[in-house]
């Protein structure tokens, strides 16, 4: 009997095991994981994000006191502003192109060059610059304080800690967080749900993971590998000087080499490239398919790939597959003067 | 033939555990380290001066080793699976190496007499 009970003891161990690795196995990298990265110091609150709301919306942010974070991260635009560079203080024109905030909670840095690492350091970044919303960040904590709404707000939502440069970074960073891919016929997919997506579609995925070889950038859920790559893309008139993470850290792959940025919903955030150079997808896949123009330091991943007409349409099929629904976003009645 | 198991048995353990501190008595070696997931397969070696470390890279896409440290500085330029390239540290002090193109990817070798 002893010895009975035994023998199903190790088979049910060894089934637990075999279960769990299972388990474990069935993780599809192509989805999101469901929990929201956060630093320790900021454990996102609901006052929290509802405070980085009225900031990320709050013109006031601004020297002029007319530019918000959401006038160039629009979220009827997919959190970008649809041109091919930004415009920023005094409606001039920066170098490069915005990017969206979908999902960058889960990038391990924040802008095309990567120069910061977390949002928090991220958000303070535009909010100073000259070109951007040309801020200084004592003069804005000064500003703030002197609104009864938001003094309410900051102490519920970061008691004692005051309405400083770095509760302003941590509150926009925490609503940032919260603008996150949502399911994508491409998930559904995946998920088992065959006609989720247009064959078309699903031979544009089988390209992008094979003959065209996306993947070696654009990896995972995010599609996207958080390194920096020289792609060979033409230059503008604006940024020929932009060495982009090469400014940063000093190595030669990175003269011209700039984040690999995530392919969710990319079909709202034309145009592409971090300089803004094409209208469209297919211009994209063509950029790619050609090798790349301007070859000086060309990322070694990039190859001529051969693609036919059809093929390249099936990869922009494929890359529309990943729009997911818009997130519902209510503009927030801000704090009076 | 005991100095090259032990020298067997110090590459098995770079690529097995997270860290690596050298014996007193041991002489310089030659290490490797595995960049896999992007991630390399050690964050602290310690290493006599004159010891060095294969970065082998054991993932489907390119890596590029390199120190901007004041103590000593390269750039192994990229390279793919399953090549790998050999730095001998000859001057005392902590290393920073990072991979350029990855961001998260970063390690210390500690070098000392």
């Amino acid at each position: 009997m002893y010895k009975l009970v035994k023998f199903s003891a190790v088979c049910l161990t060894l089934l637990v095991v075999a279960t769990a690795d299972a388990a474990a196995k069935k993780v599809d990298p192509y989805l999101r994981p469901i929990p929201v990265p956060y630093p320790a110091d900021n454990v996102p609150t609901a006052d929290r994000v509802e405070l980085g709301k009225m900031l990320f919306f709050d013109p006031r942010l601004s020297g002029s006191e007319w530019i918000s974070c959401a006038t160039c991260h629009n979220p009827a635009l997919s959190w970008s502003d649809g041109l091919p560079t930004m415009i920023g203080n005094s409606m001039a024109k920066g170098h490069r192109s915005t990017p969206t905030i979908l999902n960058t909670a889960y990038n391990q840095t924040q802008f095309w060059d990567g120069r910061a690492k977390t949002l928090e350091e991220q958000a303070l970044g535009p909010i100073q610059a000259p070109g951007e919303m040309n801020q200084d960040l004592a003069g804005l904590a000064t500003r703030l304080g002197k609104i009864e709404g938001y003094r309410q707000m900051f102490d519920k939502a970061y008691p004692n800690e005051g309405i400083t440069d770095k509760t302003i970074a941590k509150a926009i960073a925490s609503f940032e967080r919260t603008v996150v891919s949502t399911e994508a016929p491409f998930d559904r997919w995946r998920k088992g749900d065959k006609n989720a997506i247009s064959v078309a579609a699903q031979r544009g995925f089988k390209l992008f993971e094979g003959k065209a070889d996306c993947v070696a950038c654009h990896q995972g859920f995010n599609f996207a590998d958080d390194g920096f790559h020289n792609i060979g893309l033409p230059h503008q008139d604006h940024d020929v000087e932009d060495m982009g993470r090469f400014a940063h850290r000093k190595v030669k792959v990175n003269k011209g080499a700039f984040k690999t940025p995530t392919l969710r919903d990319v079909e709202m955030t034309a145009p592409y490239m971090h300089n803004g150079a094409y209208p469209t997808l297919d211009e994209v896949v063509e950029h790619y398919n050609k090798g790349g123009v301007n070859l000086e330091n060309l990322d070694p991943n990039m190859k001529p790939l051969n693609l036919n007409s059809q093929e390249k349409a099936d990869i922009v099929a494929f890359m529309k597959s990943l729009t997911g629904k818009a997130m519902v976003v209510t503009v927030p009645r801000l704090p009076a003067r | 033939m005991k100095k090259f198991m032990t020298r067997l048995t110090s590459m098995f353990l770079l690529t097995a555990v997270s860290s690596l501190v050298i014996a007193a008595d041991e002489e310089p070696a030659t290490y490797i380290v595995d960049q896999k997931d992007k991630q390399f397969s050690m964050s602290y070696v310690k290493l006599r001066v004159g010891g060095s470390i294969d970065f082998r890279n054991s993932d489907p896409w390119m890596h590029n080793v390199f120190s901007l440290s004041e103590v000593q500085s390269f750039d192994l330029g990229s390279y793919p699976k399953p090549q790998a390239k050999r730095v001998v540290f000859d001057k005392v002090g902590k290393v920073d190496v990072e991979c350029a193109i990855h961001p998260q990817m970063h390690m210390v070798v500690e070098v000392v007499k």
